[in-house]
């Protein structure tokens, strides 16, 4: 029987987790909010030696993240993040998951308010081929970013990376670095929004408090 | 030797396991007040003690569990009452981890409790026993972890009252434990949960066989009512969905109910034979003290009225269970101390496990809740640095 959980393969993480993953500090204070399976945060804990914790909505996911020795409760991004102290951590992570949150202006100020940095990633709902799909086949696009249909889908608060710019100078968030990542998982420094917003299929964002 | 020295000494078993002695030259302050000394822990031990001394789990029971994790109990001749997680492979892994399990003070099996002699009279404590709480189980437990030269524990872990006494070492001892796992527990005891320990021990006090307390030197025990308090416990330790699916509305040894008094139901004999197999292993004046130590149990009170200042810059590892049919500990308890170490940005984790087996489900066979205590056991010992 194994008794510690194997770090899994470098290779085997999610693309866009990747990129995540580099922009985070070795042995930095870390929360993933929405860890999933806690494929991201294992990677964190053993590559990076992070002080890591994740919350997570799913009871499941909860389980096999605890079950493999990750420091994860249950819980909700829209409701449990003001429990926490301000500055508690050094990055908070909420990859794929502002757009089924409730209210993802609170808990964009959340993130900002109990991390010195936020990393956020979200799928670009502005992106050509949503676009080209609205426009020529005039129904919810399906993609492999957004796979759900319209009546299954968990999000609630699709954005545009352009959306997400506006919002973020509205709001008095620092944008750190931004960049797109594409079909393929490549990822280009965001310099023109109007070409990210086109091109990009996520993007992803490191956050400040201004 | 006098009757009653003699009754005396029949009712101390010889039962196995160690036993340790304190507070003969200085005695333990007690929160009621009392200097209290001397006494005696009973313990039992499972696995080795490493070089390092950094492998030792105390697992902490409950009202009436005791030291006995595993193996057949000395008393009832049943296993241990965490046998599905104590042993060589199970997640308290007794080929990795050294595993302590101390009686509490004020119970009996071994432990100084009301039962035993006062040295002062000569006879059982009775009432006389001064009132104990969970914060002074936990200080006698500390001192037997101190004896024995572990410097600190690599976990702590218990279900209900053992989850009182893991959170209370976490916030009195920080220092001394690397890791706790609270399970099917509460920061404090609810109005609700008071409540049933109160009709309890009315049955007990109401029962002619108490004497006051002085039972055991008037030759008399009040199996009666305590058998009555068990079985009023017991309900709270199911859930409805357990019991109906264990008894329904069956019938026992018969087919038509028989307009009477005697059990018809199943479910009436089961709680029958709980109580009376109860008595047979549990002293009345004891049932007493612990409900009341329980009862007592509020961490936020010590700290304050805030919950986190009880964890406040805590280095410790946390990781609390809690079962979605649990209604005398729900899941609602267990949140309110992850809010509380969350808002200190403890180290912590939370784990609700799907059950319809009510509070008991932490001492059943419940595999999701060993796997993930096990892989939280695992991932921990792999910070702590033990092979």
């Amino acid at each position: 029987m194994p008794r510690d959980p194997t770090p899994r393969d470098k290779r085997a993480i999610r693309v866009d987790l990747q990129h995540i993953a580099d922009m985070v500090d070795a042995g930095s204070r870390v929360l993933d909010v929405g860890c999933g399976d806690g494929d991201l945060l294992d990677y964190l804990v053993h590559f990076k030696q992070v002080d890591g914790r994740g919350i997570e909505l799913s009871q499941a996911g909860v389980n096999a993240c605890v079950g493999v020795g990750l420091s994860v409760i249950q819980g909700d991004a829209d409701t449990d993040l003001a429990a926490y102290p301000a500055g508690a951590f050094d990055y908070a992570i909420l990859s794929q998951t502002l757009q089924a949150t409730r209210d993802p202006k609170g808990v964009l100020s959340q993130l900002v308010r109990i991390a010195r940095r936020a990393i956020v990633s979200f799928p670009n709902f502005g992106h050509w081929k949503l676009r080209w799909h609205l426009l020529t086949q005039g129904t919810m696009p399906v993609t492999p970013t957004l796979p759900a249909p319209w009546y299954a889908t968990p999000n609630i608060h699709l954005c545009t990376i352009r959306d997400f710019i506006d919002f973020c100078a509205v709001e008095r968030i620092a944008i750190e670095r931004a960049i797109a990542i594409d079909r393929l998982g490549q990822s280009s420094v965001i310099r023109s929004y109007r070409h990210a917003n086109l091109f990009g299929e996520q993007g992803l964002f490191q956050l400040s408090r201004q | 030797m006098t009757p009653l020295q003699k009754r005396l000494e029949d009712q101390q078993r010889p039962l196995p396991g160690h036993r340790e002695v304190f507070g003969q030259d200085r005695p333990m302050p007690l929160d009621c007040g009392v200097e209290f000394g001397p006494f005696t822990i009973a313990y039992q031990t499972y696995g080795r003690l490493n070089a390092a001394r950094s492998n030792a789990i105390l697992a902490c029971h409950a009202l009436t569990g005791d030291q006995f994790l595993t193996g057949e109990h000395p008393v009832t001749g049943k296993p241990g009452w965490w046998d599905q997680m104590v042993g060589p492979g199970k997640p308290l892994d007794t080929d990795r981890f050294f595993i302590l399990c101390a009686n509490v003070l004020g119970g009996c099996m071994g432990t100084t409790g009301p039962r035993d002699i006062n040295p002062a009279t000569g006879r059982p404590f009775g009432l006389s026993f001064p009132v104990i709480t969970v914060a002074d189980m936990v200080r006698a437990q500390k001192l037997l972890i101190d004896r024995l030269g572990i410097d600190q524990l690599f976990c702590v872990t218990g279900g209900s009252m053992g989850g009182m006494q893991a959170l209370q070492w976490a916030a009195m001892y920080p220092k001394s434990v690397f890791a706790a796992v609270p399970i099917a527990s509460a920061a404090r005891h609810s109005a609700q949960n008071i409540a049933f320990h109160e009709v309890g021990r009315q049955a007990i006090v109401a029962d002619p066989d108490w004497c006051g307390g002085d039972y055991l030197l008037r030759g008399h025990n009040p199996a009666r009512g305590l058998a009555v308090a068990r079985m009023a416990a017991h309900i709270t330790y199911l859930s409805e969905q357990a019991l109906h699916r264990k008894f329904g509305r069956t019938l026992q040894d018969r087919n038509r109910v028989a307009y009477g008094f005697d059990a018809d139901f199943q479910v009436e004999s089961y709680l029958r034979h709980q109580g009376s197999s109860f008595v047979d292993r549990f002293d009345a004046n004891s049932y007493l003290y612990i409900t009341r130590a329980m009862d007592y149990f509020d961490l936020a009170a010590e700290h304050g009225g805030v919950l986190a200042n009880a964890f406040r810059g805590t280095p410790v590892r946390f990781c609390l269970f809690s079962f979605t049919s649990d209604w005398l500990f729900p899941t609602s308890e267990s949140r309110a101390v992850v809010q509380a170490l969350n808002a200190v940005a403890a180290n912590v984790s939370f784990v609700e496990i799907e059950s319809d087996k009510g509070h008991d489900a932490f001492l059943l066979d419940e595999p999701e809740f060993a796997a993930t205590l096990r892989g939280f056991l695992n991932g921990s010992a792999e910070h702590r640095g033990i092979d």
